[in-house]
């Protein structure tokens, strides 16, 4: 989809100026997830700190482009898809800014977790969730300053694959608790940190569905995703 | 069906019959007065019409320098003074010699014009060596002559209810057979002044007096009528007393009778200024203060028919109140002052009454060469036409009247082109 | 207002939609409660380019504009906004003394362009207008040639000395009010025939040949589209580089999008100047919260 030129010069730059600032915002969560994994899969307390204390940057640039919505919808009144793009600008740097807060605890919890090098290796069982909730997000970033639909729908889509691993990550981290009741409390902190990633995927697949409604003014939320894809992606084979 | 709709469409019918009879109505005085005025027009050509055409009589004339006593070497003064006519008189006594008595005798110098010996007399200083030769001359023919050519006398009359006898139609036969009576185009009627005799009356002198008056009346009322006007609509204080005043008393003066204008005229003008009567000059002075409310409430309209916001804009410039009314309130109003002063004129072009009373209504045979010869109009030469006895001055009233409504149709084209020239859409 | 005051609860019938109704036209006595008294915001800045003290304009007896303080900034737009009737456009027309034309209206208190006295003794008010010049609410080019639409002004203050300086005035004002491209070829032909967005643009290239200071726009897009309105806004913007604009506007819309500061006059009152980010999400008066939000009036 293409922004197209407006009359007003300045209006056109006041929303490529919020999009920049979103994709601004989605890159430093990405790091700042990226680093919060690392952190948690190498131990390295270091790096878990500075994602645990710098999360205040995502905070801020969320005020500033909530700010920079509501003047546009003040002064420009916008309508149809610039409308669309200033409301979904609303909820994905909500969600972006969740994944922020998650990050953050992920970080946090590393701290804890790298002090007790000795008895890491139940990290390793996240490795593949982690891998696979940081590539998810990576796509959805990219799906949102590409407005890519199709790419959306596939990572809405993988949502399942998500929720399967977590299953198993569970499973076995339980199994870890129930070997040895003295491990608990780190294996609560892994189990908490998993949920901190299921959660970022959560929120990559909402932002999915804000892309998908930006291009198509369809609100996907909450609906069967066969009935969407027939819906709005005709002919196309999507999810394999 | 709701309640509503059911009382609307039960007065429907009623509705459609009114307009129709509505229409019917407009359109039947429309056919009424169009009737009226093709009747109108179509009495005056069919009446007007002969007039533009005269009879002309060709005789052979015997410039004999006995008789006129006069020869080639004569002063130009002595030329003119000589009597011409009695030439004429032995030509048509040669052509017709049994005229008996005097009445015959007199009709039969009676007929061709008596501008005929002038015809002799200019064609003789034109050139004297023409002295003593024989030359024929087409001259014009007396009106009672040109009457029956016309066919408005009827031969099947008993000889007594005709104005022309047996005799003179015996001569008219005769001359006819021998190819010397023609109808011409008439140009007497454009080229002469007006005259006692009717082959010889002309509207010039008439068309002449009633242009210099017009001129008269145009060149005072027109610049001293769009200043009034656009002194009341652009500068004069609203809401004053004073002011008020003023435009009822010029709303009053459009509908007061014209013939008043004219005693107004008789006593200010004639009486207290002593300027001569008779003359274009009193008459378009007359005429100026019977057209001026016209054209200044027409002008007035087209001022404040300008819209304001073309005002606005030339004083949100910087123009001044000046430049505005000259640069844009002006000529933007242009189209409507020019109609209205050309509807003005039109009125003042066939007006009659004042100018009875100020002494335009004289007999003048001269043409006028400017606004201080004594002069005529169109209107008032009709009116001292129509009031002649004699056949050939009704025709001839008739023409008159077709010249005067083919100068204020032209008057109105003028005004349309104006109109059409100066018109700007906003 | 009162008439629907006293009909709504005959027509209220207990349900609870209508007390709701009810509820709402208590609110609407109670705003109309709401006391002027000064104006609230900033309406007084730094080194104003124009600027009123204790404005009352009168038409013969009655009052317009009640006690006016307001300071108009240098290569600022400012948006007057208000209900019909409020005042806005009786004062757009005192900063350029358009005023002057109507017999009966009187204009007191201190008004100054760069500091001098705009109705002062030796103030000249033709100087004046061609230093502030105006833009009207109905596109009215004069019925002329484009050309001579634009040089009129430049023709009629002198301000070009021959025939190539003019044209030069008269490229150079079609340029910036953008309209050159569109006309550069019909340059003779009348102004009258452009379309409306392009004879308002027309009206503007004319105000500006005379290089005005401040411009003052009287609604310019009221009888506009909105694609025409769009491209005058976007003039607006380009054109408060080099001129102070002050723009007077029934569409509060159009205030927001195009204006640094708004001004929201109420029944011949100033109630409210501030920067218009602030005055459209957060207004501090009561009164222009209402108006802002289609509250009443």
């Amino acid at each position: 989809m293409q922004l197209g030129q407006h009359i007003s010069h300045r209006y056109g730059q006041n929303l490529e100026g919020i999009r920049n600032n979103v994709l601004t915002m989605g890159g430093l969560v990405e790091s700042q997830a990226d680093n919060a994994v690392k952190a948690l899969l190498e131990g390295n307390a270091e790096l878990a700190e500075e994602v645990a204390t710098s999360d205040y940057k995502v905070n801020k640039m969320e005020v500033t482009i909530d700010e920079q919505c509501v003047q546009v919808i003040a002064r420009n009144q916008p309508a149809a898809k610039d409308l669309r793009l200033v409301i979904a600008v609303v909820k994905v740097i909500t969600d972006l800014e969740r994944i922020g807060d998650e990050a953050e605890k992920i970080g946090r919890y590393s701290i804890k977790l790298a002090k007790k090098q000795a008895k890491n290796t139940m990290h390793t069982e996240l490795t593949h969730l982690s891998q696979l909730v940081l590539s998810m997000l990576h796509d959805a970033l990219d799906a949102f300053a590409r407005m890519d639909t199709e790419l959306a729908m596939k990572i809405i889509a993988k949502g399942d694959q998500i929720n399967t691993e977590y299953n198993s990550v569970s499973r076995l981290l339980i199994t870890h608790m129930m070997e040895d009741p003295r491990n608990i409390k780190d294996v609560l902190r892994v189990t908490w940190c998993a949920r901190s990633l299921e959660r970022i995927g959560d929120h990559s697949r909402n932002i999915c569905e804000y892309v998908v409604y930006l291009v198509k003014g369809a609100d996907i939320r909450h609906t069967n995703l066969d009935d969407v894809l027939a819906d709005y992606f005709p002919g196309k084979d999507i999810t394999s | 069906m709701k309640e509503t709709t059911q009382i609307i469409k039960a007065g429907l019918k009623k509705r459609y019959a009114r307009e129709k009879r509505f229409r019917f109505f407009g359109l039947m005085s429309i056919i009424i007065s169009f009737i009226f005025l093709i009747v109108l027009l179509v009495t005056i050509f069919s009446k007007g019409w002969p007039a533009f055409q005269q009879t002309y009589i060709k005789l052979d004339i015997e410039l004999d320098e006995a008789t006129l006593g006069i020869n080639k070497f004569s002063e130009e003064d002595v030329l003119f003074s000589a009597s011409y006519q009695k030439v004429i008189k032995n030509s048509l006594k040669q052509m017709f010699p049994k005229a008996k008595g005097r009445k015959q005798k007199r009709a039969r110098n009676n007929l061709v014009s008596k501008s005929a010996q002038y015809a002799v007399r200019d064609k003789v200083l034109a050139d004297p060596r023409l002295l003593g030769t024989k030359q024929s001359f087409w001259f014009l023919a007396k009106d009672d002559i040109d009457v029956f050519m016309k066919g408005n006398i009827d031969r099947s009359l008993p000889e007594s209810d005709r104005r022309i006898k047996d005799y003179q139609l015996i001569w008219i036969d005769k001359l006819i057979a021998e190819g010397r009576l023609e109808r011409r185009f008439n140009t007497v009627l454009f080229t002469a002044g007006d005259s006692r005799e009717p082959e010889q009356a002309g509207v010039k002198g008439a068309i002449m007096g009633s242009i210099f008056t017009m001129l008269v009346t145009l060149s005072l009322s027109f610049p001293i009528a769009v200043a009034a006007a656009a002194y009341l609509e652009e500068f004069a204080p609203q809401n004053n007393r004073w002011v008020d005043f003023i435009e009822i008393n010029i709303n009053n003066l459009a509908a007061v009778p014209s013939i008043v204008f004219g005693l107004l005229g008789l006593a200010v003008y004639i009486g207290f200024f002593g300027i001569p009567r008779s003359t274009p000059l009193i008459g378009g002075l007359v005429l100026t203060l019977m057209t001026l409310p016209t054209i200044i409430i027409a002008s007035r309209a087209a001022i404040k028919s300008v819209p304001p916001s073309i005002k606005q804009a030339a004083v949100g410039l910087g123009a001044s109140r000046m430049q505005t009314l000259f640069h844009h309130t002006l000529p933007l109003a242009m189209p409507g002052i020019l109609t209205g002063t050309i509807i003005g004129m039109a009125q003042a072009l066939g007006e009659t009454a004042p100018l009875l009373m100020i002494g335009m209504v004289a007999f003048v045979a001269e043409v006028p060469g400017g606004i201080m010869d004594p002069a005529t109009v169109m209107p008032v030469q009709i009116y001292l036409w129509s009031d002649s006895p004699e056949r050939a001055f009704s025709e001839r009233t008739s023409a008159a009247i077709m010249i005067l409504l083919g100068f204020l149709v032209m008057m109105n084209i003028i005004a349309i082109m104006l109109r059409k020239k100066f018109e700007h859409r906003w | 207002m009162t008439d629907i005051i006293e009909t709504l609860p005959s027509m209220a019938k207990g349900s609870s939609e209508s007390a709701e109704v009810i509820s709402q036209a208590d609110n609407t006595r109670q705003e109309f409660d709401v006391e002027i008294s000064g104006t609230v915001g900033k309406p007084l800045i730094k080194n104003p380019k124009m600027s009123s003290r204790n404005c009352d304009v009168f038409y013969g007896e009655k009052q317009a504009i009640f006690n006016i303080n307001l300071d108009i900034g240098e290569n600022e737009i400012i948006a007057m906004i208000g209900p019909s009737g409020c005042g806005k456009s009786t004062y757009l027309r005192v900063l350029n003394r358009m005023n002057d034309t109507i017999p009966i209206c009187r204009v007191t208190g201190e008004h100054t362009l760069d500091g001098e006295d705009i109705y002062g003794k030796d103030q000249d008010p033709v100087l004046l207008r061609a230093r502030v010049g105006m833009v009207f609410q109905k596109p009215n080019p004069f019925p002329k040639s484009i050309y001579d639409n634009v040089a009129y002004g430049a023709r009629l203050h002198g301000l070009a000395s021959n025939r190539s300086e003019l044209d030069d005035v008269v490229e150079a004002s079609l340029i910036k009010a953008g309209l050159f491209k569109e006309v550069k070829d019909d340059l003779l032909k009348p102004g009258t025939g452009l379309s409306g967005g392009q004879q308002q643009r027309l009206c503007i290239a004319r105000a500006i040949a005379v290089d005005p200071e401040v411009i003052l726009m009287d609604e310019p897009t009221s009888a506009l589209d909105p694609i025409a309105t769009a491209i005058i806004e976007e003039l607006m913007d380009e054109l408060k580089e080099k001129y102070t604009i002050a723009v007077v506007t029934h569409s509060m819309q159009q205030a927001a999008r195009v204006s640094q500061r708004t001004a929201y006059f109420h029944m011949g009152k100033l109630v409210e100047v501030n920067d218009t980010d602030k005055v459209f999400t957060n207004p501090e008066h009561q009164l222009t919260e209402n108006y802002i939000t289609g509250r009443f009036g």
